[in-house]
C-alpha cells in the first residue's frame, strides 16, 4: 500500500523518471491509480465513466515496447504511461461523452477530439472521463445531470466548475493528470478551490477540434496538473496547430518545460490588478494573495500596479455573449442526429414538438436558462443594445489588457474571490454563481492565456485560496517561468506540497459526515 | 432596455425548441429578470467609436487544399441517431397535416 501511495502522490514528471528508469510498470502505475479510483471515488464523485480495459492495454503496451528496447523504445514520448483522465466535454472513442447532461447520455462519439488524439500518440492510458456542469455551464459542479463532485479538502463543499471533476480527481490522487476546458475560468477556478493547478493556454494555443463547443469565441482546453511543470509537460502534447481548428494558432509550441525550469523571477515586473482584488475578496484570500506578492518581489521581481478600469464590465458582458454562442452552439440537439430523443405525451409528433419535448427533458436549468438569455441577446430589437454592446466591451477589455501589459511583464491577481463554498449554498442563486469567476472571466474575453497555482490555506476556513497569473497572448511561457518559481518558494515555506495537508480519503475518521451521504448521493454511471 | 417578462420567457422558450410548463416560465422569468438587470451596464460601457470584437485573436479566412478529408461512413455518422432507415437519418414528420 505505502508503494502505491508514493506512486499516486508522484508527480507526472517524477512518475515519467520512474518510468523510463523502469524502476516501475506502466501497468502497476496505472493500476495503482485505478485502485485509487476504486477506492475514494464513490465519495468524491470525480469520475463519470472509468476506462479500465483500454488504459490497462495501452500501459501494457508501453511495458512490452520498453521491455523489447531498440528504437521504438527510443522514440516513445516522455509520458508513455503516465495516465491522464479527461473531462467528459472532449469527445473520445471507446467510452462514453455525456458532456454532463440527459441529453447525451450513453452517447459514443465516432471520432476522437485531436486532444485525445495526441494523448494517444503519447501513449498516456486514459483512466476515465471526468464530472462537469452540464456543458460546462457553472462554477460547482452541482449542474451535472449526474449528480456533483466532492471537494476532495472537504467532502461537502463544491470542486469548482465546470471542471471540478478533472480538479478534484487530481486533487485526490486520482490522476497526475487531467485535460479541463475553460469559457470563463472552469479550469482555473476549479484549480484554486481544490488546491491544484490549471492553465488555461492562449485562445486557439490548443486544438478545440472535439471538445463539444458551448461559447466558440471563448472556450479553451487546457492542463490540469497538481504542479506547474506537469501542466508545462502536459501543455507540450495537447498543444499546437492543428488544421481541423480553423480557429487553432499557425505559431509553434513555444518550450513550457524549458520555461517553467528556468528557475527565476528577477528582473520581470509583475503587476497587480487593482480591480481583482480588495473590496467582495475573501479576507483569506487577500492575505495569501499578499504573502505570494512579498515572495516574488523577494525573488527580486517589481510589483507595479496596473488598472483595468472596463474590467468591471467583463462579467455582463460574458453573460451576454457566452449564451448568446451557446444557445446557437446547442440547437444542434434536435433529438434527430444524436442523443436523446423524447416524443410529446400528446397531440401531433411533429419535428418541432419532438424537438421541444427532447430539449425540455434533456437538458437541466441552467443550459435553459442560458439558451433563453442568448436567444434573447440575440433577438431583433436587442441584438445592438445587448450582443454589440458586449462585443464593445470585449474591445475595451483588450484595451485594458494593452495598456497593462505595456506596464508589466505578468499580471497577478487571485483566481476567485472565496474559497470552495458548500454544497448547495449558490445553487438557487444564479447571480451569485457567476460572480465566482469575476477574476478568470477578462482573460477568455480577451483570449490571453492564465495559470492558476494553489497560493495557501484561508486562516479563516482552511480551505485553498488560487493565485492567478496572467501574460499577453501567445506568452504562455511567462506563465510557467513565474508560476514554477512561486511554487517552489510557497513549498518551501509550506515545507512541501500544499495537498500534503489535505484530508486522508480512506481513513474514515478524517473524512467527516459528508462521507457517507456522498457516497449515497453518487449515481454517476458506470464504475 | 425592457424588462424581461413572462410573455417574453414564453416567445424565447418557443423559438429555442424547449417546452415549459408555466410554473418553469414563471420561474425562469424571475431569474432571468434579475440576470438581465445585471448586465444592463454593459449597454452604457461603450460609445459609438468602440469597435466591436467578435473573435479574441485576430482571424483572416483559413483555406485548405480542395481535396477530400476524413469523412464519416453513414455507420458512423448514424451510430447516435434515436432513429434511422436505410441508411438514413429518420425524422418525425415536419408539417403538422392532421
Amino acid at each position: 500500500m505505502t508503494e502505491n501511495n508514493e506512486l499516486i502522490r508522484s508527480s507526472a514528471a517524477a512518475l515519467a523518471g520512474k518510468l523510463a528508469a523502469r524502476e516501475v510498470s506502466a501497468v502497476e502505475v496505472t493500476q495503482a491509480h485505478l485502485d485509487r479510483i476504486a477506492a475514494v471515488d464513490g465519495k468524491v464523485h470525480a469520475f463519470l465513466h472509468v476506462n479500465t480495459d483500454e488504459a490497462l492495454a495501452v500501459a501494457a503496451e508501453v511495458d512490452a515496447i520498453r521491455a523489447a528496447g531498440g528504437d521504438a523504445a527510443g522514440e516513445l514520448h516522455a509520458l508513455a504511461g503516465v495516465p491522464i483522465a479527461v473531462k467528459d466535454l472532449i469527445v473520445t472513442i471507446g467510452q462514453p461523452t455525456t458532456a454532463g447532461s440527459k441529453i447525451l447520455e450513453g452517447w459514443h462519439s465516432p471520432y476522437d477530439a485531436t486532444v485525445v488524439k495526441r494523448l494517444r500518440a503519447a501513449k498516456m492510458p486514459i483512466l476515465g472521463k471526468t464530472n462537469l456542469d452540464e456543458f460546462a455551464m457553472g462554477s460547482s459542479t452541482e449542474h451535472s445531470a449526474f449528480g456533483p463532485t466532492h471537494n476532495p479538502w472537504d467532502l461537502d463543499r463544491i470542486p469548482g466548475g465546470s471542471g471540478g471533476g478533472s480538479a478534484a480527481a487530481v486533487a485526490a490522487f486520482e490522476a497526475p493528470l487531467a485535460l479541463g476546458t475553460d469559457t470563463g475560468g472552469s479550469i482555473r477556478q476549479p484549480g484554486a478551490v481544490t488546491g491544484t493547478v490549471g492553465v488555461k493556454p492562449t485562445y486557439g494555443g490548443v486544438s478545440r477540434y472535439g471538445a463539444i463547443a458551448m461559447a466558440s469565441s471563448l472556450d479553451q482546453i487546457g492542463p490540469v496538473s497538481r504542479t506547474v511543470l506537469d501542466s508545462a509537460l502536459l501543455h507540450q502534447v495537447i498543444g499546437g496547430h492543428d488544421p481541423r481548428d480553423s480557429t487553432s494558432l499557425q505559431d509553434p509550441l513555444e518550450d513550457l518545460v524549458a520555461a517553467a525550469s528556468i528557475g527565476n523571477v528577477a528582473g520581470m515586473k509583475i503587476g497587480i490588478i487593482k480591480e481583482l482584488h480588495g473590496e467582495g475578496y475573501q479576507a483569506g484570500v487577500e492575505n495569501r494573495f499578499n504573502e505570494s506578492l512579498e515572495l516574488l518581489r523577494g525573488a527580486g521581481a517589481e510589483i507595479v500596479e496596473v488598472s483595468c478600469p472596463n474590467f468591471k464590465y467583463a462579467l455582463g458582458a460574458y453573460y451576454l455573449i457566452m449564451p448568446s454562442e451557446a444557445s446557437s452552439n446547442l440547437a444542434k440537439f434536435d433529438g434527430v442526429r444524436y442523443g436523446l430523443r423524447v416524443l410529446p405525451e400528446e397531440g401531433p409528433m411533429t419535428i418541432e414538438r419532438v424537438m421541444g419535448a427532447t430539449r425540455a427533458a434533456g437538458f437541466g436549468d441552467e443550459v435553459k436558462r442560458r439558451i433563453i438569455l442568448g436567444t434573447y441577446a440575440l433577438s431583433a430589437g436587442y441584438y445592438d443594445a445587448y450582443y454589440g454592446s458586449a462585443q464593445k466591451v470585449r474591445t475595451l477589455i483588450q484595451r485594458d489588457f494593452d495598456a497593462a501589459f505595456a506596464k508589466a511583464d505578468v499580471l497577478i491577481s487571485p483566481t476567485a474571490p472565496t474559497t470552495a463554498f458548500k454544497l448547495g449554498e449558490k445553487l438557487n442563486d444564479p447571480l451569485a454563481m457567476y460572480l465566482n469567476d469575476v477574476a478568470t472571466i477578462p482573460a477568455n474575453m480577451a483570449g490571453v492565456p492564465g495559470l492558476s497555482l494553489p497560493g495557501g490555506l484561508a486562516d479563516e476556513d482552511g480551505l485553498p485560496v488560487g493565485v492567478q497569473l496572467l501574460a499577453p497572448a501567445r506568452q504562455d511561457a511567462r506563465l510557467y517561468r513565474v508560476g514554477a518559481v512561486l511554487e517552489s518558494l510557497l513549498e518551501a515555506q509550506w515545507g512541501g506540497p500544499l495537498l500534503d495537508r489535505a484530508p486522508s480519503l480512506t481513513d474514515p475518521a478524517l473524512t467527516g459526515s459528508a462521507l457517507s451521504d456522498a457516497a449515497a448521493s453518487s449515481h454517476g454511471g458506470s464504475h | 432596455m425592457a424588462a424581461i417578462n413572462r410573455d417574453d420567457v414564453a416567445h424565447l422558450a418557443h423559438l429555442a425548441h424547449i417546452e415549459m410548463s408555466a410554473e418553469e416560465l414563471d420561474r425562469m422569468a424571475g431569474e432571468l429578470a434579475v440576470i438581465v438587470e445585471s448586465v444592463k451596464s454593459v449597454s452604457e460601457a461603450a460609445g459609438d467609436d468602440v469597435p466591436a470584437t467578435s473573435h479574441p485573436i485576430p482571424l483572416t479566412n483559413v483555406f485548405r487544399e480542395d481535396v477530400v478529408g476524413h469523412t464519416f461512413t453513414a455507420e458512423q455518422a448514424l451510430s447516435g441517431a434515436p432513429d434511422a432507415y436505410e441508411g438514413r437519418f429518420k425524422v418525425p414528420a415536419i408539417l403538422d397535416e392532421g
